[in-house]
C-alpha cells in the first residue's frame, strides 16, 4: 500500500515572462490515499495539479525537477508518450463543469470518448461502463443520461458526469481542480460524498486542490498548504487543523471558526426605515422569479439575502436598483416609492442606492484611472471639480484603506481585494444611505474577503450605512447581518433577526442550508450524510 | 506581451518597411518622382533603361514617377474612405449597442440589407448615376464599408456594454452618449485599430479596382489602378508596364496585412508560449 503512485521532485515551473510560479514543490501521493492542495489565488495550486500530467498552461515552462508518474518520469517523455497517459493512467477534474463539456455533444460521446481513444474499450464496451457509472454515481435514469446535451442537466449533475468522465479510463490517480467551488453548498455536498465514494470504490490516489480548508478536510488524508508557489506546511488533515505549525496556516484555520458577529444592534434605528420592498413580483418572461417579496430595511441596518443559486437574490436587486421592472408589488426608498426603471428616478434616488458587484474584474472600467472611477459619482452628483474633487478622491482612497498614490493607477495594476475596495469607495463617493452588495466577497480569498468585511462594518459604523448584503456564504451572515432573509425559488421563506432565523425551530431549508455548510472537522461530511439517511428513513424516500 | 513589444517578429518589421516606405512616397512623392506624372518623356511602352527605371507607359510617361506620385491619390483615397466609413460605423455601432432593443433592431436589419448587395456592382450603379468625381468616390467606399465597420464595432461593444462597469455608470445616470466614449469606446479600441488596416486593404483594393474599370480616379492623374488599366494591353506584347503598378497594389496589400496580423497576435492572450513542456 506504501507505493508512490505519483512524485514530484524539487518542481519549478515559470512563466514566460521569467517569474517563478511554482518554487521548489516536492510531493508524494500514494495508493488510495488523497492529497489536499491548498492555499489563495495564485499559490501555484493550479499550475501543480496540471504539472503532475506534465502540462504547463499557455505562458508557463516547467524548468525544473522530476515528475513520476508510476516510476515513469513524465518530463523525460515526449508529447505522445505524455499523451499517452493521460485519461489512462492520470485524469483531471476541472473546476467549471459546464464549461468542460462541448455543448455540441452528447454526455455520453464524451464519456466515451478516452476510452475508445485510447483503444481500451469498443465503443459498445464504453457506453455499456458509462451507463454502469452513471448509475453507481447516482445520476437519474442512467441509461437515458447520456443521450442528453450538457446544458440539459443541472451544475451537480454536470459535474457528477465529468466526474465519470474522469474514470472511465480507470485512471491510477485523480486531479480535482476546486471541483465544488461553482457549485451551491446543498449541491457541494452531493459532490463530496461521491469524490468520496469514487476514491474509495476505485483505490484511486488523487489529488484535491481547493481554496477551502474545510472543503478538503472532508476528504484528504494529509493537507500541503501552499502560497506563493511555495510548500508552508504539509500534514496530515487532523494535525493541520488541530496544530498547524505556521503562522499563515493558522490564520487559515482560524479564518473559519470566527463565529461571534461583528455588528451589535446599538446602531440600527429601528424607527427609521430607508427600504421598504412591498409585494413585489417578477418574472422573465414566463418564468416567476420573485414571488411576493416583502422586506424592509432600517437605518444602519445589515439585512443578508441567502439562498441557492436561481433562488432570486440578484433579481432582488436589480428590481429594487432599477435594472428589472416588478409585474406588481412596490418599492419604497425613504418614504418615496421609486419608479420601476432606474432612468426615471430623481438624481436623488439613482444616489441614495448603490450597487457593490461580485466581480471587481468587470465591475471597474479597465481603461480609467481609479481617480477617475471613484471621482466620477462626486462630480456627477455632488458636482466636486479641481480641488475639492482631488480632496475628496484621497478622502475615498483613506476611507477604504488605499494609499492616495492609486489615483493614478488602472484597475490592472491592482489585486482582487484591492479592486474591490475600489468598488466600494465608488458606491461611497455617491453619498448614498444604502449600498446593496451582490456576493462582495465570493471571488475572493478568505483572507481578503475577511479584510473586506471588516471595511463594510467599520464604513458602517462610520458612516450610518445599510446594506442589503446578498451571498450564498452562510458564515459571513452571521458575522455581518442583523437580519436575514432566506429565499428559496423566489418565495420568501424565513425573515427575521440572524440568531432567530438560524435556531430552532428552523424552517427545514434553512436548516438544509446550516447543515450543507462544511465545518472544519474531519469527519463532518460522514456525520451529516448519515444524519441526513437517517432522516430519509423515517420520513418518505424522496428523490434526488 | 512585453517581449513581444519589445521585439516584434521578422514578418512585422518586413510589414512596417513596407508600409512605411509607401507611406513616404506617398506624402513626398512630387519631390522625389524623377519626371512629372503628366509629361510624355519617352516613346510609348519604353523597356526599363537607366534614363526610365521601370520603362513608360501607353502614353511615354515615366512609370516610376507615376507610381510615386500615384501612391499619394491611391493610398490617400483609400485612407480618407476608411477613416470616414469608421467614424460612421463606429458612432452608429456604439450607439446600437447602447440603444434600446427595437432601435438596435432596426439598425442592424438596415445594415444587413445593405450587406446583401453586392459591393461592385453599388459602387457601379452610384458612380454612373452620379458621376465620378473626387467626393463621390470617397462617399461611396465609405458608405459601403461603414456597414461591415458597424457589425464588428457593434459586437464588440456588445460584449462591454454587459460588463458591471458600464451597468454602474448606467445606474448612475450617465447619458448614453457618456457610456459609448468614455465607457465603451476605450475598451474596443485596440482590436477595432486592427480592424482598420484590414478594412484600409479592402477599400485600397476597391479603390485600384474601380479605377481599373474607369469609374475610380480619373486620367490623366496617376493612381496604381488606374495605371494597369491603361497598360493592360502591353501584356498581350511581353511589355512590363501594367506589372509594376500591380506589383505596388500587391506590396501595399501584403504589407499592411502583415502589420495587422503582429497587432493581432499582440491583443491576443495568453501570449507567446507553446502549451507543452
Amino acid at each position: 500500500m506504501n507505493e508512490h503512485v505519483l512524485k514530484i521532485r524539487n518542481l519549478r515551473i515559470e512563466s514566460v515572462a521569467g517569474t517563478t510560479l511554482v518554487d521548489g514543490v516536492d510531493l508524494t501521493v500514494a495508493r488510495g490515499e488523497v492529497l489536499g492542495l491548498i492555499g489563495e489565488s495564485g499559490a501555484g495550486k493550479s499550475t501543480i495539479g496540471l504539472a503532475s500530467m506534465g502540462y504547463a498552461r499557455a505562458g508557463c515552462r516547467i524548468v525544473g525537477g522530476t515528475i513520476e508518474l508510476e516510476g515513469k518520469e513524465l518530463r523525460s517523455l515526449g508529447a505522445e508518450g505524455r499523451r499517452d497517459l493521460r485519461g489512462t493512467r492520470i485524469a483531471y477534474v476541472a473546476q467549471s463543469a459546464s464549461a468542460s463539456f462541448n455543448p455540441a455533444h452528447t454526455i455520453m460521446r464524451q464519456v466515451c470518448e478516452i476510452p475508445v481513444y485510447h483503444g481500451l474499450m469498443t465503443r459498445a464496451q464504453a457506453k455499456a461502463h458509462a451507463i454502469e457509472l452513471f448509475r453507481s454515481l447516482g445520476l437519474p435514469e442512467p441509461e437515458k443520461f447520456g443521450e442528453k446535451y450538457p446544458h440539459e442537466v443541472s451544475g451537480g449533475q454536470l459535474q457528477r458526469a465529468m466526474a465519470a468522465m474522469a474514470i472511465a479510463g480507470k485512471p491510477d490517480i485523480l486531479v480535482f481542480d476546486e471541483p465544488t467551488t461553482a457549485l451551491d453548498v446543498t449541491t457541494q455536498i452531493e459532490v463530496l460524498a461521491l469524490i468520496k465514494k469514487i476514491i474509495w470504490e476505485f483505490g484511486t490516489a488523487a489529488l484535491y486542490i481547493t481554496h477551502d480548508l474545510a472543503v478538503v478536510a472532508q476528504v484528504a488524508d494529509r493537507i500541503m498548504v501552499l502560497r506563493g508557489g511555495r510548500t508552508v506546511e504539509m500534514g496530515t488533515c487532523e494535525q493541520i487543523l488541530s496544530a498547524p505549525v505556521e503562522d499563515y496556516t493558522r490564520l487559515l484555520v482560524a479564518e473559519r471558526d470566527v463565529h461571534h458577529s461583528l455588528v451589535s444592534d446599538a446602531l440600527v434605528d429601528a424607527e427609521k426605515t430607508v427600504l421598504e420592498v412591498d409585494r413585489v413580483n417578477a418574472a422573465y418572461g414566463s418564468i416567476s422569479i420573485l414571488q411576493d417579496v416583502s422586506l424592509t430595511i432600517a437605518k444602519g441596518e445589515t439585512l443578508a439575502v441567502v439562498g441557492e443559486s436561481g433562488s432570486g437574490k440578484s433579481s432582488l436587486a436589480r428590481v429594487i436598483v432599477g435594472l428589472h421592472s416588478a409585474t406588481s408589488g412596490s418599492v419604497r426608498f425613504e418614504k418615496k416609492t421609486l419608479d420601476p426603471n432606474c432612468r426615471n428616478r430623481s438624481r436623488t434616488d439613482q444616489q441614495g442606492i448603490q450597487l457593490v458587484h461580485q466581480h471587481p474584474d468587470v465591475s471597474l472600467n479597465p481603461r480609467q484611472t481609479i481617480g477617475n472611477i471613484i471621482g466620477r459619482p462626486a462630480r456627477f452628483y455632488g458636482g466636486l471639480s479641481g480641488r475639492a474633487l482631488k480632496q475628496k478622491i484621497t478622502e475615498l482612497l483613506k476611507m477604504v484603506g488605499l494609499p492616495e498614490n492609486f489615483a493614478v493607477r488602472k484597475p490592472g495594476t491592482l489585486s482582487g481585494g484591492q479592486k474591490q475596495r475600489v468598488s466600494i469607495a465608488r458606491a461611497l463617493a455617491a453619498n448614498p444611505a444604502l449600498i446593496i452588495c451582490d456576493e462582495p466577497t465570493s471571488a475572493l480569498d478568505p483572507l481578503v474577503a475577511q479584510e473586506i468585511l471588516e471595511l463594510l462594518v467599520r464604513l458602517q459604523r462610520e458612516l450610518g450605512l445599510s446594506y442589503l448584503f446578498i451571498t450564498h456564504d452562510l458564515g459571513i451572515v452571521q458575522r455581518l447581518a442583523h437580519r436575514t432573509l432566506v429565499l428559496l425559488k423566489g418565495e420568501v421563506v424565513s425573515i427575521g433577526a440572524t440568531r432567530e432565523v438560524f435556531s430552532p425551530p428552523m424552517h427545514p431549508y434553512t436548516q438544509k442550508l446550516i447543515e450543507s455548510v462544511p465545518a472544519m472537522k474531519t469527519n463532518w461530511l460522514d456525520g451529516v450524510l448519515a444524519a441526513r439517511a437517517d432522516r430519509t428513513a423515517r420520513e418518505e424516500p424522496t428523490a434526488a | 506581451m512585453k517581449s513581444s513589444l519589445q521585439r516584434p517578429p521578422l514578418t512585422a518589421i518586413i510589414g512596417l518597411v513596407i508600409v512605411a516606405t509607401f507611406l513616404l512616397l506617398a506624402i513626398f512623392g512630387s519631390y522625389i518622382a524623377p519626371y512629372s506624372e503628366f509629361e510624355t518623356v519617352g516613346e510609348t511602352w519604353a523597356p526599363s533603361s537607366a534614363e526610365f527605371l521601370l520603362g513608360t507607359d501607353n502614353l511615354g510617361r515615366d512609370i516610376l514617377s507615376r507610381i510615386i506620385i500615384g501612391a499619394q491619390m491611391t493610398i490617400g483615397i483609400a485612407v480618407t474612405c476608411t477613416m470616414l466609413s469608421f467614424v460612421i460605423g463606429t458612432v452608429v455601432g456604439l450607439a446600437a449597442s447602447v440603444a434600446s432593443n427595437v432601435v438596435d433592431q432596426i439598425f442592424s436589419r438596415s445594415v444587413d440589407i445593405l450587406l446583401s448587395i453586392p459591393v461592385l456592382i453599388f459602387a457601379l450603379i452610384v458612380l454612373s448615376a452620379f458621376g465620378s468625381s473626387m467626393p463621390v468616390l470617397i462617399l461611396t467606399i465609405a458608405l459601403i464599408d461603414a456597414p461591415r465597420v458597424f457589425r464588428v464595432a457593434r459586437a464588440l461593444a456588445m460584449n462591454v456594454r454587459n460588463l458591471e462597469f458600464v451597468e454602474t455608470a448606467w445606474l448612475r445616470g450617465e447619458s448614453r452618449w457618456w457610456l459609448m466614449t468614455r465607457e465603451i469606446l476605450p475598451n474596443i479600441l485596440p482590436p477595432m485599430i486592427s480592424e482598420f488596416g484590414l478594412r484600409f486593404c479592402f477599400n485600397f483594393l476597391i479603390v485600384a479596382g474601380l479605377s481599373f474599370l474607369g469609374l475610380g480616379i480619373q486620367p490623366p492623374s496617376a493612381d496604381w489602378g488606374g495605371m494597369v488599366r491603361e497598360n493592360g494591353q502591353a501584356i498581350t506584347f511581353g511589355i512590363s508596364a501594367p506589372i509594376w503598378p500591380a506589383l505596388a497594389i500587391g506590396l501595399v496589400t501584403i504589407g499592411i496585412n502583415l502589420v495587422v496580423d503582429w497587432v493581432l497576435s499582440m491583443n491576443a492572450r495568453p501570449s507567446g508560449a507553446s502549451a507543452e513542456l
